[in-house]
């Protein structure tokens, strides 16, 4: 088992392979947009500054990658009893 | 001869990511084309940190340089430096003093449209990153050869070079390509051959670009920068000279066959090869 372990541990390569293949299919499909998370945090601001007294650091976009589903997180805090 | 009537190449030599070796491959493969009779510039773009002189021995030698030519303040001749061991290959410095906005395309442009008159080959040794200097370095490429380390951050800045080139260059916008070429220096086949280290076949599938050459690491190349000279002419035997030579002569267009760089294995490198294979 630990001989077997030895060697496991030595091929590092693959993992890097798999990482960068990863990384790099995302990174080409976004190389040409401006920060995406940036722009919708703005237009968001727009759009909620609206209705509701927000500051911007109340607006939070976050967005997180997954492996075939990728999710866009708006968390809004506003004053109770403005809306 | 048949240089003569070559239409001039300009290749920039690039990479994104710094310390992998973009100014020694410049200085081995400028060396290695104008040993073959070829007429060689070699462009430093990296303006304030200038590198090239002194791997290439003529730290000493330098009196004007790109910027100072762009400006007018000396004419091409008067900058150019030629090599001491092989007549037909020449250095043009970069500033080691001028802040680097003092280089505008404009004075770039003119620079490259008289190198190609003068020579077969011009290589722009880029500066690191992905900003102005490196953008400008590649701006009237022909040609590219993006210097790669089996490693996952210079695979990743390479993919990003290659963005570049094809969006930032004249070429690209003029709806033509900048043809690529990967070189990948620092390769250790026995390491790589053990998964430990990132391969050509795994580099040159996640980057889908031709590969130019196999540099291998080699205590050679330390030593040629140590004396200012490149490996191919102080080393010619080097078994990453002898890559360098290779890398060359495809460059050239001519089909040499791609072996990997001889490396003496001992006895535990076989067996763990075998076991992993």
């Amino acid at each position: 088992m630990s001989l077997l372990n030895l060697f496991r541990r030595q091929r590092s390569a693959p993992v890097a392979r798999e990482r960068l293949q990863l990384l790099l299919a995302y990174e080409r499909n976004n190389r040409n947009l401006p920060d995406l998370v940036a722009v919708l945090r703005e237009e968001i601001m727009a759009v909620i500054t609206r209705h509701l007294p927000v500051e911007h650091d109340d607006v939070r976009v976050t967005m997180a990658r997954g492996d075939t589903v990728s999710t866009l997180e708006i968390d809004i805090h506003f004053p109770t009893g403005a809306a | 001869m048949e240089s003569l009537d070559m239409a001039a190449k300009v290749v920039v030599v690039t990479s994104g990511k710094g310390g992998v070796g973009k100014t020694t491959s410049t200085a081995s493969l400028g060396a290695a084309l104008a040993q073959s009779g070829r007429r060689v510039a070699v462009v430093d773009f990296d303006v304030g940190l200038r590198n090239l002189d002194l791997v290439l021995g003529a730290e000493r030698r330098v009196v004007f340089d790109l910027i100072n030519v762009t400006q007018g303040v000396a004419n091409l001749s008067q900058a150019l430096i030629r090599d001491k061991r092989v007549e037909t290959l020449f250095l043009l410095p970069a500033s080691q003093t001028r802040d680097k906005d003092a280089l505008s395309e404009e004075g770039v442009e003119q620079v490259i449209a008289q190198l190609r008159e003068r020579f077969d080959y011009v290589l722009c040794d880029s500066p690191a990153g992905i900003e102005r200097g490196a953008q400008l370095a590649m701006r009237f490429a022909d040609e590219a050869i993006i210097v790669t380390n089996p490693e996952v951050s210079s695979v990743r800045d390479s993919d990003r070079i290659i963005g570049l080139l094809d969006s930032r260059t004249l070429r690209a916008e003029q709806g033509d390509v900048v043809a690529k070429h990967i070189l990948v220096t620092r390769y250790e086949p026995a390491r790589a051959a053990r998964g430990e280290m990132l391969g050509i076949d795994d580099i040159l599938d996640i980057l889908s670009a031709p590969l130019l050459g196999i540099i291998p690491e080699s205590e050679g190349v330390l030593r040629a920068s140590n004396v200012g000279s490149p490996v191919t002419l102080s080393e010619p035997a080097n078994a990453a000279a002898r890559a360098y030579f290779d890398a060359a002569r495809r460059l050239m267009g001519e089909y040499v066959p791609m072996a990997l760089p001889t490396q003496r294995r001992s006895l535990l490198d076989r067996f763990l090869r075998r076991g992993v294979a």
